[in-house]
């Protein structure tokens, strides 16, 4: 007699507790395997970009923050940049190093979020998460003391920041750079070698380099395949030529290096923070700018390290008082592409660790 | 630091080459005819010495007469950038050339272009609603859309 | 189309997406006015009506463990996790359990902005909760749509599509002042059951 089967279309989520935001991803399944995938994007679509067209360039700030809201910091700071390079405006020197330590400490804030949902995804429920939020409170905390706000900043502002550190700030920045060191190694080494993290992510879901490259792939995820490029160092902004770091990179590009890969970063970043304490200089924290900015027509597109890959804006001008166009490019969206190729051929438990290892935020994602 | 490259050398390298391509080199930017656009973006992926095999960036601007597709090209190897741009006339029944083939990117963010501003891309595989569900109507990002 | 074996999976996703569409917009006609809300809960137990201890123990009960369901779509999530995370601790009201399936919960904290395209499936989950059930808007995208009320794609409040209970304001709220919402559902909570007649 002979035996058929059928494949079997599954649908996960968008209300689901592991997929990171309101994700939905329509898998077709042939018994446990996975033979296709198509992801539904566009539950949290706000039509930013829409709403970028009626209001003035200062007055998009807080839109931004909400953007990709584990890492605010980076947001603020890739559009001001954009439209300091569409309207020629110089930013102070003590600005940049405050942008500076502002990204920083925000990347360290964002990959602990994303370490510690991928370990709690991989099945250690809980207790990596409840560890690296307990850092990432200290690290609020800060955030806190400059700009009064704990997720959403709008701390950065077009020419400068907002306002200048308070005098507590640099002390106690300097007290969490000696201890961040500390944690770090802990959590490594409580979970670096642990036999079913390293069974359920090592040579799980690679990414070939070649693959990355054609997807436009940029981040902790284009770094694990091994591919040394990281926007800090190839296209400095904000005067990050001045400051010396390393950039870590994976071998196979499976979810053990990306996992691997923020670590590193983490303490790349906590030695970027020491230099920029030692060396800040005094002085202005902002350059006068009209509060209503009309730059002259043209466009510019500019490009940041954000911690999930190259956050780009794209603004046109038309010499009015609001952009006439602004195009985000969303590092999460475009690391999104190469999904169906890294799910093929895995099972149904592994769409939540491979799709947790991308580090996806879904305000970037839909807009 | 990343080279911005001078659109007018590469224009009269691809003249010599493509010798049917309407390429123009604007301040900044390289004008391309829609028809030609593949073949100028293939050249330009394939030449030693340009080598722009990573699409940073896709997206479209409705100026009321026209729609300008915008393609910002990277090379990671030889780190340097360029950008590329092509005109739709018109306003309605909008065609362009998908460019899926060369840049697998291109795939999501076609879609969006799509959905937003209504210029259809023919060659891509999948060209459906992507942020927003079947049956919507308008194009939100259109200047005439309330 | 003809329909092969290549491409039956396409056409039932086609299908799917139609119908998903009309029902998303059969739902955006039908949510245009927002649901009402009672405040005489705020004035305290009326005089003459007598808390028996039955009530008393009923309504410590339900407030003592509600269970959220999920329904975290933006950034307010993320003060809600850290809520719920080691410094202001959740688990000290028994909400610690975040229940996936509606069924078991009965707490919905809307963290984050509705859009129209999430919005069936946010009313679904609503229905599936089992009575008595509660709801707290959290942060200024579930009260009334907040920066994004202009959107074409955004609901202007969570209280288009059902009633809630609690407002917290906020953008996002802090943690402290979510459990400032949850003690005043507590309250809410007591109060409710003195005046339920069976």
């Amino acid at each position: 007699m002979p035996f058929t089967t059928e494949n079997f279309i599954l649908n996960i989520g968008p209300a689901h507790p592991s997929t990171h935001g309101v994700f939905r991803i329509k898998a077709t399944m042939d018994g446990e395997v996975i033979v296709d995938v198509e992801p539904v994007f566009g539950y949290l679509h706000r039509g930013v970009e829409k709403l970028c067209e009626e209001r003035t360039y200062a007055g998009i700030l807080p839109l931004t923050d909400r953007l990709d809201y584990v890492s605010a910091m980076n947001n603020n700071l890739a559009y001001c940049l954009a439209v300091e390079k569409l309207a020629g405006i110089p930013v102070p020197e003590r600005a940049s190093y405050i942008r500076v330590i502002m990204s920083e400490l925000q990347r360290i804030a964002s990959h602990l979020i994303a370490t510690g949902a991928f370990l709690n995804d991989c099945g250690a429920f809980m207790t990596p998460l409840l560890y690296m939020l307990r850092e990432r409170e200290k690290i609020l905390d800060l955030f806190e003391m400059a700009s009064g706000q704990r997720l959403t900043y709008n701390y950065m502002r077009i020419g400068g920041v907002s306002q200048d550190l308070p005098d507590e700030f640099l002390p106690a920045l300097k007290d969490l750079i000696a201890q961040l060191p500390v944690y770090i190694d802990e959590y490594d080494r409580l979970i670096k070698d642990n036999e079913i993290l390293l069974s359920r992510s090592k040579g799980v879901g690679i990414l070939p380099l070649k693959l990355a490259v054609n997807c436009a792939i940029s981040g902790p995820v284009l770094r694990a395949s091994g591919l040394k490029w990281d926007l800090r160092k190839a296209d400095p902004y904000s005067l990050y030529e001045r400051f010396d770091f390393e950039i870590p990179t994976g071998t196979q590009g499976d979810c053990y290096d990306r996992y691997r890969v923020r670590v590193e970063e983490m303490r790349q970043s906590v030695r970027i923070l020491q230099q920029a304490v030692k060396g800040i200089p005094s002085g202005s924290t902002r350059t006068e700018v009209p509060r209503i900015l009309r730059p002259l027509p043209g466009d510019v597109y500019r490009r940041i390290e954000s911690p999930r890959g190259e956050l780009g804006f794209y603004l046109v001008s038309d010499g009015s008082i609001a952009p006439y166009r602004c195009h985000v490019r969303a590092p999460s969206l475009i690391n999104l592409t190469a999904l169906k190729e890294m799910l093929k051929g895995w099972k149904i438990a592994d769409i939540i660790i491979i799709f947790g290892s991308i580090d996806v935020c879904m305000g970037e994602v839909d807009r | 630091m990343t080279k911005v490259l001078e659109p007018s050398a590469i224009a009269a390298k691809i003249k010599q080459t493509l010798p049917d391509s309407r390429v123009n080199a604007e301040s900044g930017y390289l004008l391309v005819e829609p028809a030609a656009l593949t073949s100028v973006l293939t050249y330009l992926k394939t030449t030693p010495g340009l080598e722009f095999d990573y699409l940073s960036m896709l997206t479209a601007v409705d100026y009321w007469d026209y729609f300008e597709l915008v393609y910002v090209l990277d090379s990671l190897s030889l780190n340097q950038i360029m950008t590329v741009k092509t005109r739709l006339q018109g306003r309605v029944d909008l065609w362009a050339p998908s460019v899926v083939s060369i840049y697998q990117t291109a795939d999501y963010q076609e879609r969006e272009t799509f959905e937003t501003l209504g210029i259809r891309f023919s060659g891509h595989p999948d060209l459906r609603p992507f942020l927003l569900w079947e049956g919507f109507q308008g194009n939100p990002l259109r200047k005439d859309y309330l | 189309m003809e329909i092969t074996p290549g491409n039956q999976s396409e056409l039932i996703h086609l299908e799917q997406d139609t119908f998903e569409g009309l029902e998303i917009e059969r739902l955006k006609k039908a949510s245009q006015a927002t649901f009402s809300d009672p405040v005489e809960w705020m004035e305290g137990v009326p005089k003459g009506l007598l808390l028996t201890t039955v009530d008393a123990v009923l309504g410590w009960a339900r407030k003592s463990s509600m269970w959220p369901a999920v329904c975290f779509p933006a950034c307010c999530a993320f003060e809600f996790i850290t809520a719920e995370a080691s410094r202001w601790d959740l688990s000290r009201f028994g909400m610690e359990i975040v229940r996936a399936s509606p069924r078991q919960a009965d707490l919905m904290i809307t963290a984050g902005t509705l859009t129209w395209k999430m919005a069936p499936q946010i009313k679904r989950i609503y229905d599936q909760m089992a009575d008595p059930k509660w709801v707290i808007a959290m942060g200024s995208c579930a009260i009334s749509g907040g920066i994004f009320a202009s959107s074409y794609n955004v609901v202007p409040g969570y209280n288009h599509l059902f009633p809630v209970d609690v407002y917290v304001p906020g953008c996002p709220p802090r943690p402290e002042a979510l459990i400032y919402g949850i003690q005043m559902l507590h309250k809410k909570i007591m109060q409710e059951s003195a005046r339920r007649k069976v």
